[in-house]
């Protein structure tokens, strides 16, 4: 797809305050070239498949670091199959123990990116599994 | 200080032994970059001598502990008085398990309490509302009405504890049921000590539970202050934080620019309602972050101290002394805990704990070394107290005061964070104040481009984490992390039902209502809000009249 620039969706679903991360990740992918909508805070995911659909997005960027992961990352999963939308991809960052990895993996997120990790990276797997 | 003909030779010989010693070296060990600076970023240079403080005043700029402008301490003697409180922010799950945890921090030596609560507690949800599904009880305990609360501090009298609250937009509602909890304890509020954090401005800039508009929140706020001067003389009535503010990126100087900015902002809106700043500047308090600059830490706390002084007493023109000294709180970075070889950790921890000690913090919390990855173990907080500890008992720094005043270093990063905190802070008041530049964006985007600059710095590997750029190994996944209940969200919901059947609904309803109609009006919000607790209102419904009345803060999003 030569020259159509891969959309994503950066979405802090929950309660959670913390967007730093989320806000850095944001603008290492538009720095990269990407374009970039971010949602702000206290998404629920209706809000955020609503918004993944009516932006059109390659990409869902999920970011939790309140432990939430476990109930909404599911939660959002569903619904983006219950739209027939599964073929975005979805990943998720925060604090999110190791051990609740395979359960996430499991429900279709595609990568998992905790702290410490380098935005190049990211950058990296979102290109090679936007194809 | 020196005088002139001391100061001219100084400033020879330096360029003498620059020019035959220092160039010498140069061409054999160059050094290792061209540009070292701190951990903020700020040019470091090779060497400070007098020269970096000529002209400088000692009874004008530090003068003694205990008096204007406090650069080097609010009290004359410090720690060979009494050492800083050890407050370990704690709480998870139900009321009934963070009980637990505070008893087992006081039977270890923790001197005061420090309560953290879960996110619809801290945005004014109850366990059983929508949005609170997947949070309860997940970063901080579950409460939903004076009934958790009771159970929360079930066995410590709150007569001999101080008790920290990290409650903001709905501050008013958890002091009410603390003051209730004491009643029921035989306590009066006067005799109750301890903090809330009560500071909205940094929730709009930075942390993000907020619930109202500014306007509405700066009134309970100030609702606050009024009550508490009449009712709880020795009870601090905000946090005025800078912590937050740290951990969403800010550099040290932005850290005590925004966080005096948003102090001046709170005073101005108590004066405007008819409060006198001598009456409740005494009760204010901060909260800073000790990040891992040693230095350029220590020198932070004593700039914002000397800077918070003179605000006070130039702007506010204050008389009581008390109004001058800004007291404070310190936690460490969170921001700086890695992921991996969690160990680590305990190492960051020490030194960011020595810069608060060395800066003359009056309460302390250190992180443990597994917060990255989840909410603390118990073995992984008594490293961190004891961290505290050996600081307080072996490290020999709390035997003299300020004991870092004097160094050509310490004093000019000093001098150059109030230098540059002062200008960001004129810079506000030109945008109309902090609120202004909050709903502008200015606060948040600055922060934002430090904390990309940051992130950037360590992805080019200009700055250096141990562990995570630097010395990598591979490691198994870390054992025994903290998993919080999965039931506590099931647990609260049936409690709370049961507390709806159990309870007065009939004055219940009432004391909602006239919470809803003083809510209309300028009246002092405390007493009703109070009455409602009492009668086991929950924090929701409170929190549903003040949103129906003042309705709801929307951020302004900004890449």
């Amino acid at each position: 797809m030569e020259g159509k620039k891969i959309r994503v969706l950066i979405a802090k679903p929950g309660l959670d305050g913390h967007d730093r991360g989320a806000k850095v990740v944001a603008r290492a992918l538009r720095d990269a070239g990407m374009e970039v909508i971010y949602t702000g805070l206290r998404q629920t995911p209706e809000q955020i498949v609503e918004t993944a659909i009516q932006e059109d997005v390659d990409v869902i960027g999920l970011s939790i670091l309140s432990g939430a992961h476990t109930h909404l990352f599911p939660k959002i999963m569903e619904l983006l199959k219950e739209n027939n939308i599964e073929d975005i991809v979805v990943i998720g960052g925060g604090v999110i123990p190791e051990e609740d990895i395979p359960e996430l993996r499991k429900v279709g997120i595609a990568g998992i990116f905790t702290p410490g990790t380098d935005t190049h990276d990211i950058i990296k797997f979102i290109r090679e599994k936007v194809k | 200080m020196l005088d002139k003909e001391e100061m001219k030779k100084i400033k020879q010989l330096k360029k003498e032994w620059e020019n035959n010693v220092v160039q010498k070296t140069l061409e054999r060990f160059p050094e290792r970059k061209n540009k070292l600076v701190t951990g903020s970023g700020k040019e470091v240079e090779r060497l400070y001598t007098p020269v970096n403080l000529e002209g400088s005043d000692y009874n004008k700029e530090l003068n003694f502990p205990g008096q204007y402008p406090y650069t080097r301490g609010v009290q004359p003697t410090m720690y060979r008085g009494r050492f800083w409180t050890m407050r370990q922010y704690a709480g998870f799950g139900t009321a009934e398990e963070s009980n637990k945890r505070y008893k087992y921090l006081l039977d270890q030596g923790q001197t005061g309490l420090s309560v953290a609560f879960d996110l619809p507690t801290q945005i004014g949800y109850d366990s059983d509302h929508t949005m609170s599904l997947g949070e309860v009880g997940k970063v901080g305990v579950a409460i939903d009405s004076l009934k958790d609360m009771e159970m929360l501090f079930n066995g410590i009298p709150l007569d001999k504890v101080s008790t920290s609250m990290t409650i903001n937009a709905p501050a008013t509602v958890l002091l009410a049921m603390y003051i209730a909890v004491a009643e029921k304890q035989g306590i009066s509020p006067d005799k109750l000590k301890g903090t809330i954090q009560n500071d909205i401005l940094k929730e709009y800039i930075a942390r993000g539970t907020y619930i109202f508009p500014p306007a509405p929140s700066m009134r309970l706020i100030t609702n606050i202050f009024e009550f508490c001067f009449k009712e709880m003389p020795l009870w601090n009535t905000i946090s005025i934080s800078g912590y937050h503010i740290r951990e969403a990126g800010a550099t040290a100087v932005q850290e005590v620019a925004f966080t005096l900015a948003d102090g001046i902002a709170y005073v101005d809106a108590a004066i405007k309602i008819g409060l006198k700043v001598d009456d409740f500047a005494p009760r204010l308090s901060f909260f800073f972050n000790a990040h891992n600059d040693l230095l350029e830490e220590v020198a932070k706390f004593r700039a914002a101290r000397r800077l918070w002084a003179k605000i006070m007493k130039e702007r506010f023109g204050v008389k009581n002394e008390k109004s001058l000294m800004l007291r404070f709180h310190t936690q460490t970075a969170g921001c700086t805990l890695t992921a991996q070889q969690a160990d680590n950790n305990i190492a960051r921890v020490t030194i960011q704990a020595l810069a608060a000690v060395l800066g003359g913090t009056q309460s302390l919390h250190t992180n443990s070394r597994d917060e990255a990855l989840a909410l603390p173990a118990e073995d992984s907080v008594r490293i961190a107290l004891r961290t505290q500890q050996v600081l307080a008992y072996e490290s020999g720094v709390t035997e003299t005061v300020d004991p870092l005043a004097g160094s050509y270093y310490v004093e000019t990063l000093t001098n150059e964070i109030e230098k540059q905190a002062l200008e960001y802070i004129e810079r506000i008041d030109k945008l109309g104040g902090v609120t202004q530049a909050i709903e502008k964006g200015f606060i948040q985007q600055e922060i934002q481009n430090s904390a990309y600059q940051y992130q950037k710095d360590i992805e080019e590997g200009k700055r250096i984490v141990v562990g995570v750029n630097k010395f990598k190994i591979n490691e198994g996944s870390p054992k025994g992390l903290l998993k919080v209940n999965p039931e506590v969200g099931r647990k609260q919901i049936e409690e709370l039902k049961k507390l709806k059947e159990e309870r007065d609904n009939y004055k219940v309803k009432e004391n909602l209502k006239l919470l809803e109609k003083a809510a209309k009006t300028d009246a002092n919000l405390m007493p009703l809000i109070l009455d409602c607790v009492k009668s086991y209102a929950t924090l929701g419904e409170i929190c549903d009249v003040l949103r129906s009345v003042f309705g709801e803060y929307k951020e302004s999003v900004k890449l």
